[in-house]
């Protein structure tokens, strides 16, 4: 029987807690649009996606109404443009129009896939695809951008690298009266993941079925509140254990709601996500629950070690939770989208150098950070290639959303407004990497034994 | 013939305590064909809890809609009505 303490707990994650599913995310293959003909491939790919993301958002809706439990976004994910672009030829900025428009036309809040991997080299369509980037998040609202330049099986690809950091600068550029923000849609990868349902790097992958839906869970606020409860002289295991026990909990409902969603829709269910997903609102913030554990503020010494452990402790908690886990699946820490890291950056108190050691520890990356307007490309370009590295060694997915302030000038902020949320211009280091990126090649893939 | 699983709802309304809450929420609950299987409340202090389980199956509106009619009764209260799946996920293995 249910018992009322747990209805209670449940009520209370939701309604004071903030308690949500951040994300139900269809993926769609696109492999059998693809076209000799570009306008005939553009034609078949808004079909595609009107025809199977018709309902997506009215069932995300009747499912929130059901359990009582908000779906914050309702996503769609795509096949890698640049593979459409492959075969078709002609400008892919069609593409990102398209998928623009049908986007719109079935009400979902972003769609991802403008996307390319080229973590070895370039192929057709690859290198149009990234030149038309800066382009194509200008003239659109709901496409999201992501680029694979890296894997552990691969290396990095140092060309690839150089050429996003001239994207990322330019992206912001010509958005740079909308606050920049065609740099907020673009992620560069290292070892990207084939079933993230999380924006902006969601693309639907080669291996995946035709149709499929994912969700991503989130609650930090609930993680918080759960440790803020506890005695200060708790020890760490303790701490760890709660964690586990509110991801399991957190998790259970992501699968019964993702499952769900699947069945309605008739598409095979993919993955629950199992990250802990920061948004600018009081109450739902990762660093919180750093500072909650024991920090002063978060960026101080010690960060990297309670991040490490809360990142584990949700896997733990949400792989006993669901049998299919999958996509990034780790805790977040999005400068811009969480009120403690925002707090933390204003103060001082968390560096850029601070950041990309946490980055090592959880998923994804440097990621929302707001960048100086007038950094070098060759910086941006050094930013990724560090990033990547620590995914290639550590055999796991980093990535890099930087936007740089374009006539912001220091001291001041961006505001990408809703779940982007708002940071300020962080400081970088001045020392000029770029005759090293300028050499351009490859890093060549790690070796995987002798780990140390 | 193979018997259907009962379909549950669980709703609860906590708010300040006063006379006639739960006379009121059963009769929403009736007006639109749910059955009250079950329920549970306490009074703390002043603070009224109220937790009621009921049959779905023959429930003549949507789970959201039974909520606003709840409200418009209690509108001094917070309700919620959820489907129980949620509840039976999260607590059980």
């Amino acid at each position: 029987m249910l018992n009322m303490s747990d209805i209670m707990e449940t009520i209370t994650m939701i309604q004071e807690e903030n308690l949500d599913i951040r994300t139900i995310t269809m993926g769609i293959s696109l492999a059998d649009c693809a076209d000799s003909d570009i306008d005939r491939s553009c034609a078949k790919v808004y079909d595609k996606i009107c025809r199977k993301a018709e309902n997506l958002v009215s069932t995300g809706e009747a499912i929130e109404k059901k359990y009582g439990i908000p779906i914050v976004n309702k996503r769609i994910s795509v096949t890698p443009i640049a593979q459409l672009a492959g075969a078709s030829g002609g400008n892919p900025i069609n593409y990102a129009l398209t998928l623009d428009k049908a986007a719109d036309a079935v009400g979902v809040n972003f769609i991802g896939g403008y996307s390319a991997l080229v973590h070895k080299g370039f192929s057709a369509g690859d290198r149009v695809l990234i030149d038309s980037i800066p382009e194509a998040l200008a003239e659109t609202n709901l496409v999201c951008s992501s680029v694979n330049i890296g894997s552990t099986r691969a290396g990095i690809n140092m060309d690839a690298v150089r050429l996003m950091g001239h994207q990322i600068k330019k992206a912001a550029e010509l958005t740079r009266d909308n606050q920049c923000i065609g740099a907020a849609k673009l992620v560069v990868f290292c070892n990207a993941v084939e079933d993230n349902p999380f924006m902006a790097g969601a693309f639907h992958g080669a291996g995946e079925a035709d149709c499929v839906i994912s969700a991503g869970v989130s609650g930090p606020g609930v993680v918080r509140s759960v440790l803020a409860k506890m005695p200060d002289d708790a020890p760490l295991h303790e701490i760890a254990e709660a964690i586990k026990k509110t991801a399991f909990k957190i998790t259970r409902m992501g699968q019964l709601v993702g499952s769900e969603a699947a069945e309605k829709l008739g598409a095979e269910f993919g993955i629950i996500d199992l990250s802990l997903a920061p948004t600018p609102a009081i109450g739902d913030s990762v660093a919180h629950i750093l500072e909650e554990i024991g920090l002063e503020q978060c960026g101080a010494h010690g960060t990297t070690a309670a991040l490490a452990m809360l990142n584990d402790a949700v896997k733990k908690g949400g792989v006993m939770a669901s049998s299919s886990v999958g996509g990034l699946s780790g805790a977040f820490i999005p400068v811009s989208e969480d009120a403690g890291m925002i707090a933390a950056a204003r103060s001082g108190a968390l560096s850029i150098e601070k950041l990309e050691a946490m980055t090592a520890v959880c998923s994804v990356g440097l990621d929302m950070i707001v960048i100086p307007g007038d950094t070098d490309e060759a910086v941006i370009s050094a930013i990724i290639a560090d990033e990547a590295a620590i995914g290639m060694i550590n055999s796991k997915t980093t990535a890099v959303r930087v936007i740089p302030a374009i006539g912001v000038p220091e001291g001041e902020e961006l505001n990408f407004g809703g779940l982007l949320g708002y940071g300020p211009v962080m400081k970088l280091r001045k020392e000029s990497p770029a005759k090293m990126i300028e050499r351009g090649g490859r890093i060549p893939a790690p070796i995987q034994s002798l780990k140390n | 013939m193979e018997k259907k699983p009962l379909s549950r709802a669980v709703v609860t309304v906590i708010g300040k305590d006063r006379v006639g809450i739960l006379a009121g929420v059963s009769a929403k609950c009736a007006q639109a064909g749910a059955n009250v299987i079950e329920v549970t409340q306490s009074v703390i202090e002043e603070f009224f809890c109220m937790v009621m389980i009921i049959d779905i199956d023959n429930l003549s509106c949507s789970l959201d809609g039974l909520q606003t009619c709840i409200k418009e009764e209690c509108n001094d209260m917070e309700v919620h009505v959820m489907h129980e799946n949620i509840f039976n996920s999260m607590h059980r293995i």
